[in-house]
């Protein structure tokens, strides 16, 4: 496979990684594989932006071998300490002698505690500059976004910004480019991505966004390190994640249930037909059916949730749980939720729902509703009626 | 003297201990750090911090 040029005198050298199903143990499940992109600048100095995950070392020096020898590398730009772009850096240093690592304080202390292993290196803040040549790299410092180290790099020359994680997809491809891929794949993985990986940030994001907007540089290619590059509209994805950033929803419901026996499904199906009856878009998941980051995807965009659990020794079930306790740490805002679910005799598992729903920050805007054993005629009609009721105020809300 | 949490990241600020690693005394209060402190762990400004 021949290395794809980006821009003049710019490559892509990253690797594509096919295979993998489960991103990070197993919090994301990356269904369409993911790419680690690294850019190799050549100039009178040579720069290699980023590296790959160590298991692919040897593919990615093979790929930076096919455009230039790697003992000609001057810096090697850190953007980010995660294993998955610098897992391949100690390996790549034994190639390159001359070879300064370039990134952010926390950068450096975190690469060290990573490796262990000493790098001629050097810090860098928001506003410094390296030339190369022609082309000029000038770093802008972006601290939780998505970890403490994290850091842009940009070329005002060739108007690209390489901002390692963000504006990324686990998306392996054969093509490198958004104009070149459908689009409702490329966007489908965008959302997921933030969904899972920035949701919480969005305050910081939206600084970030300003913060780069007030300095006016010209951008026509974002360049991520997972993924497509953006360069037909690189905006689409800045403005998608403003309104990512701003908490923007759509009148849209995502119920997620568990489910001994049935009963609780069959609220859960009987209530989503009074949320359609509303108008309002409604989604529905078994958790222990759908992929949970996949539900968090859904639920980026909906401006409320249902959530379902039997009652099981006085408590929910233990997947929805975990569920729950997940959904604390991505702090949605300005959401509103309810609760349901059937219980034997002593119940439980409503009141514990709504207790995490509380602790996330999510509004419960209308009381829970429990049902003994089977829905009977009665209870079915006010399930229906709940479903209802709760779209309806989505609707006006 | 009030702790204050950093929502970011869980960091505490301790104003009996300050910020060495930021040149903030043991001793300031979390009113009296500069607009531009940030937080020592993960680099969140100070809106990010609430009450602890």
């Amino acid at each position: 496979m021949k290395t794809q040029q980006i821009k003049e005198d710019i490559y892509w050298a990253g690797v594509i990684d096919w295979s993998v199903r489960n991103f990070h143990g197993h919090t994301y499940t990356t269904g369409r594989g993911t790419t680690y992109n690294a850019y190799l600048m050549l100039d009178k100095k040579v720069a290699l932006v980023d590296t790959v995950y160590g298991p692919f070392a040897s593919e990615f020096i093979e790929n930076i071998r096919a455009v230039i020898d790697p003992a000609r590398i001057d810096y090697i730009i850190a953007n980010h300490v995660e294993t998955d772009h610098s897992g391949a850096l100690p390996e790549v240093l034994k190639l390159c002698p001359k070879a300064k690592v370039v990134g952010t304080q926390k950068c450096k202390e975190g690469l060290y505690k990573h490796y262990y292993c000493d790098m001629d290196f050097q810090v860098v803040k928001t506003g410094d500059t390296i030339s190369l040549g022609k082309k000029t790299l000038t770093f802008i410092e972006a601290p939780m976004i998505h970890w403490p180290d994290s850091m842009f790099t940009y070329c005002p020359e060739e108007k690209l910004l390489m901002p390692n994680d963000a504006f990324g997809q686990h998306y392996a491809a054969a093509e490198r480019f958004d104009d070149e891929v459908p689009e409702s794949i490329l966007m489908d993985e965008a959302v997921k991505y933030y969904a899972n990986i920035l949701w919480p940030l969005g305050s910081i994001i939206l600084k970030k966004i300003e913060e780069v907007q007030k300095l006016k540089l010209p951008i026509d290619m974002i360049a991520p390190s997972h993924g497509i590059i953006w360069r037909g509209d690189p905006g689409k994805i800045v403005n998608a994640y403003v309104s990512w950033a701003k908490q923007e929803t759509k009148p849209r419901v995502v119920i997620v249930y568990e489910t001994m026996w049935g009963a609780t499904e069959r609220m859960a199906r009987l209530m989503v037909k009074g949320l359609i009856d509303t108008g309002v878009d409604a989604g529905l998941f078994d958790i222990n059916r759908a992929d949970r980051t996949d539900i968090i995807k859904e639920m980026l965009g909906a401006k409320a949730f249902m959530f379902g659990s039997s009652t099981h020794d006085n408590g929910m079930l233990p997947n929805i749980a975990g569920f729950l306790e997940s959904l604390k740490g991505l702090k949605p805002k300005n959401r509103i939720a309810c609760a349901f679910g059937s219980f034997g005799w002593g119940g439980g598992a409503v009141a514990n729902i709504e207790k995490v729903i509380a602790e996330s920050g999510i509004e419960i805007s209308q009381p829970a509703l429990a049902c003994k054993y089977m829905p009977d005629k009665e209870e079915i009609s006010r399930c229906y009626e709940f479903g209802k009721a709760f779209g309806a105020k989505v609707l006006s809300g | 003297m009030q702790k204050y949490r950093c929502q970011v990241c869980n960091y505490v600020y301790d104003p009996a201990l300050g910020d060495p690693d930021g040149d903030i005394k043991p001793g300031t209060p979390f009113e009296k750090l500069p607009d531009d402190w940030v937080c020592p762990l993960c680099g969140a400004g100070k809106e990010e911090f609430v009450k602890a």
